[in-house]
Order: structure tokens, then sequence, then C-alpha cells
């Protein structure tokens, strides 16, 4: 089972390199207001369904993929 | 003659200070050993060091890998038990990630690598790594990383911060360099001392932290004997 985990850094902690991005693209013209990087993580994952898969992944991600102090995790899963 | 306590290096796949942690340690009059990451049973030592590097490539999340090795697991329960431990640079970032130390470390605010002295400020002269220092003594060490910001989460005890940057070159929050735990056995720190034992080096300012380390690491060995 595919799952994708977007980690993203929380609110309020600095991001510097959303603000390198965010003024890299006001130098080509565009618009943006605010830019934020995080990361996606995408897992093969042994599950029988996909309830018990976000609930495997919620757990890699509490124990490894992402620090809870500065960064939020969403959970993806597809069939 | 004083004992020489036996130090304990941790090396970790990408690890690249833990030789320079031995030397230093050894030049101040400790038995430095190193520990290969696979070793769970530290027993013997007087003290643990987590040196700087790029630990297990610090892939992920700098120290996020290293943070479960069977060393780091052990190291967590030498420090359970009143142990001295000692994290610089990519150690600092592990004991972070394994929970021995509150906050983390991110990317530092200027997006570059820093690698030069740094004077700093001892804000707590009274724990075993600050022993030889006096209170607010300036510090000139150098730091060599891209990811050393600090960040404390937002119930970090002040008691708890041990240095200061007085020119913070990474944008730390209230200029943190160095944290304790709340016991005050186990310090991170992003300077190097290792690497400023000997003037010719520029400083010799890292043996007041080292020297500390080890003067605790005696102390503790001779009341255990």
């Amino acid at each position: 089972m595919r799952a994708t985990i977007l980690v993203r850094p929380k609110p309020g902690i600095l991001d510097p390199q959303g603000e390198a991005v965010g003024s890299a693209l006001g130098h080509l013209g565009f618009a943006v207001k605010d830019a934020r990087v995080g990361k996606v993580i995408d897992l093969d994952v042994e599950a029988t369904d996909a309830t018990e898969a976000k609930a495997t992944v919620e757990k890699m991600c509490e124990q490894l993929l992402a620090n809870p102090l500065i960064e939020s995790y969403e959970v993806e899963i597809a069939q | 003659m004083p004992s020489s306590p036996r130090i304990g290096v941790i090396t970790y796949p990408g690890s690249q200070d833990d030789r320079d942690a031995v030397w230093a340690l050894a030049a101040l009059g400790a038995d430095a050993v190193a520990v290969w990451h696979e070793e769970s049973n530290l027993s013997g030592l007087d003290a643990v060091v987590v040196p700087g590097g790029f630990s297990y490539g610090d892939y992920l999340r700098c120290g996020a890998i290293a943070s479960f090795s069977p060393a780091t697991a052990a190291a967590c329960d030498f420090a359970r038990e009143g142990g001295y431990v000692l994290g610089i640079c990519n150690g600092f970032q592990i004991l972070c990630e394994a929970g021995l130390l509150p906050g983390t470390l991110m990317r530092n605010a200027s997006l570059r690598f820093v690698c030069r002295d740094t004077p700093l400020s001892v804000e707590r002269s009274d724990l075993p790594f600050t022993s030889r220092c006096s209170p607010r003594q300036r510090l000139v060490i150098p730091v060599k990383h891209g990811d050393g910001r600090y960040v404390p989460p937002a119930d970090l005890d002040p008691e708890q911060i041990v240095l200061r940057y007085l020119d913070n070159p990474n944008g730390s929050v209230d200029a943190i360099a160095g944290v304790c735990n709340e016991a005050g056995n186990v310090m991170g720190l992003m300077p190097h001392p290792e690497h400023a034992v000997d003037p010719l080096l520029g400083s010799d300012h890292g043996a007041f932290i080292l020297a500390s380390l080890i003067d605790a690491a005696r102390d503790r060995s001779l009341t255990a004997a």
C-alpha cells in the first residue's frame, strides 16, 4: 500500500529555506507573500487495509519521520 | 598521582571528530577510548562523549538515525543512572533527537555553513562540564556546522542554558550555544571544545569544558570504587 507523508515546518518556526525560495520567486516576478519548504516521504507499506496502514505510518511519524517540536505531518494512503 | 578516568567517545558511521575528541581528552589526562556504535555495553566508563560529524549521513534530520543506535541507547541508560554525557555538534543533535536534551537544531538562519572561532559566555559554571569556568567567563571555541540553529521547547527552564554565543553565528533562539538536562548530568553544545585544547590551534579554551568533565568523571570513578 502506498503511503505519502507530508512533513511541514510548524507555524512560527523560522524557515530560512522557505524565505530564500519566496525571495527567489519574487526576483522572477511572481507575487509570493509567504513560502514554506517541507518534505515528502513516499513509502510502500505492508498492511491489510488503509486504516491499518495509516495507523502504522502515524507511528513511524511519531518515532522517526517528523520531529513534533518543529514539524507537523499529514499521512495519505493510496490503495 | 590522580587516576585517569575512562571516557568513551562513540564512533558512528560518518563521525568525523571522534578521534580529535579521544586525542584531546587523552592530552588532558583522561583514559580516552573509542566506542563503536554497535556497542551496547558501556560498563567501565566514567563518562561518555558523543562527537561531531555526520552520523549515518545525517539523513532525514541531523542525528535522527543515530538517536536509536545501540551505543546511543546505552548512553541514554548511562545518563539515566546519573552518568555524565557530553554531546558536541552532531552529538548535541543526536542527544536532542534521543530526548536526553530539550529542543532541536535546525538549518542555520543564513543557510550557510559556518566555520570560525566564536566567543561564548558561560551561563552556568556549576556543572560537571563547566566547573573549571568562572561565572560569565568568555570562551573562544570554534564552530563548524550547517545545522546549528537551536530551537528550544516553549517551556525551557532558563537554568538549562549553559552557554550563549556573543555573536550568534546561526540564528539560535536567545543565542543559545549549549544546554543541559534538568539533572545537569547531560550537556550538548555546538562549538567544538576538542578543537581548542592547544594554543597552537588558536585557542585552548575548549580545555575548560573537557577538563571539567574529566574532573567530574574522576570524582565519579573514585566514588564508585
